[in-house]
């Protein structure tokens, strides 16, 4: 294969890649999640297709069996709560009263069955304040926990 | 073109920016109160992707200037940046994405802000393709100044896309009306980063067109030789 063959190959698929993220990609990600009170203003109109939903997660709402690694929470936009449940581990920074969007499926009547959370956290930085607790995730986001046994 | 003392003064600047900026990054910013330590990569990630549009800003405008003036240092400029600016780009979204796992729990997801920046290194890539594809250097020159313009146009959408859409990635921190939302010392921090890729984003524009001089330089040789 020549290099002109290689470039145009090349070249063909980045066209290509590009044609599609600008088609389907842009019209997805302008919609990237819907909250809890679009969901509920689609009624029953429930369908297969996998969706994602964002919300805060509601303080109180959330529940966590270790043994079966079950979670489940309720989202809201401040009118509207979706209850959601998920299995596996959520991400560090995913708590009560933090920014959430979930990837999954609604069913008929029971809650949202997620099968990915993604934590949504704020612009805002800065560093412990006085006599809160240290950063403790750190550890968690470095380092396996440690088995007690 | 440029004088080997004022290059070498630029390398020096560089390498005690970039010293200090890690300094401050890794020892003088304090943790993050939510995202703890993995918030440092900001240090890098952002720094990386402003200057890279600083360095497509330059494209942009040494492309207009080529197809105006058709003089050939200009096309030179718009290539070098545009090296520096796709490695820039690349480097920031894995450094992005390599502090996203543990922070929003995953490597990627297909939002406004990642889905526009995605596709502004995929025109760049192609950019430097097609100058590697056509020939002739004046048409390869044309084409990539055409290119350059239309690809820089991606830079305002990328940076409102976390206002127009609803996005994973948040908003904007510095570049914002309002007062910043970062703590002075991470915006310390974050300026000390800023300056140090900026003096390295300059020096490696140096080098690069440096290159490109020698191999014009070749190129006449061979055709005085040759013909």
């Amino acid at each position: 294969m020549t290099k002109k063959t290689k470039l145009l190959l090349g070249g063909g698929v980045i066209v290509m890649a590009l044609a599609y993220l600008i088609n389907s990609g842009i019209r997805e990600a302008s919609v990237y999640y819907i909250t809890p009170s679009e969901l509920k203003a689609k009624g029953g109109a429930v369908s297969d297709r996998s969706l994602r939903l964002g919300g805060m997660v509601v303080p109180g709402s959330l529940h966590w069996e270790p043994q079966t690694l079950k979670l489940t929470f309720r989202l809201t936009d401040g009118k509207e709560e979706v209850a959601v449940e998920h299995t596996g581990s959520p991400p560090d920074l995913f708590k009560e009263g933090a920014g959430a969007v979930v990837e999954g499926k609604c069913t008929a009547d029971g809650p949202f069955q997620s099968s990915m959370i993604m934590a949504k956290h704020s612009e805002e930085y800065s560093p412990p304040k006085e006599g809160g607790a240290p950063a403790e995730h750190i550890h968690r986001t470095f380092m396996k926990p440690q088995r007690t046994q | 073109m440029i004088g080997r003392g004022v290059e070498r003064a630029m390398g020096i600047a560089t390498v005690i920016g970039l010293a200090v900026g890690l300094y401050s990054a890794c020892v003088y910013a304090p943790a993050d109160a939510v995202q703890g330590e993995s918030q440092r990569l900001m240090y890098l990630h952002v720094p990386l992707i402003l200057i890279s549009y600083l360095a497509f800003f330059v494209v942009f405008v040494a492309s207009i200037l080529y197809l105006w003036r058709r003089r050939r240092q200009y096309d030179a400029i718009a290539q070098s940046s545009a090296e520096v600016a796709v490695l820039f780009t690349a480097l920031s979204i894995a450094v992005g994405s390599i502090w996203g796992r543990p922070t929003w729990g995953t490597w990627w997801t297909w939002d406004a802000r990642l889905t526009t920046t995605a596709i502004l290194l995929l025109v760049f890539v192609g950019y430097l393709m097609l100058r590697a594809l056509v020939d002739d250097p004046s048409r390869g020159g044309t084409f990539c100044a055409v290119l350059g313009i239309l690809g820089f146009l991606d830079i305002p959408i990328i940076h409102m896309s976390v206002v127009w859409w609803r996005t994973l990635h948040q908003p904007a921190s510095i570049l914002r009306p309002g007062p910043s939302t970062v703590a002075l010392d991470m915006q310390v921090a974050l300026y000390a980063n800023l300056v140090a890729f900026g003096l390295l984003y300059v020096y490696l524009l140096i080098k690069r067109l440096q290159i490109e001089g020698a191999r014009d330089e070749l190129l006449r040789l061979q055709m005085e030789l040759l013909g």
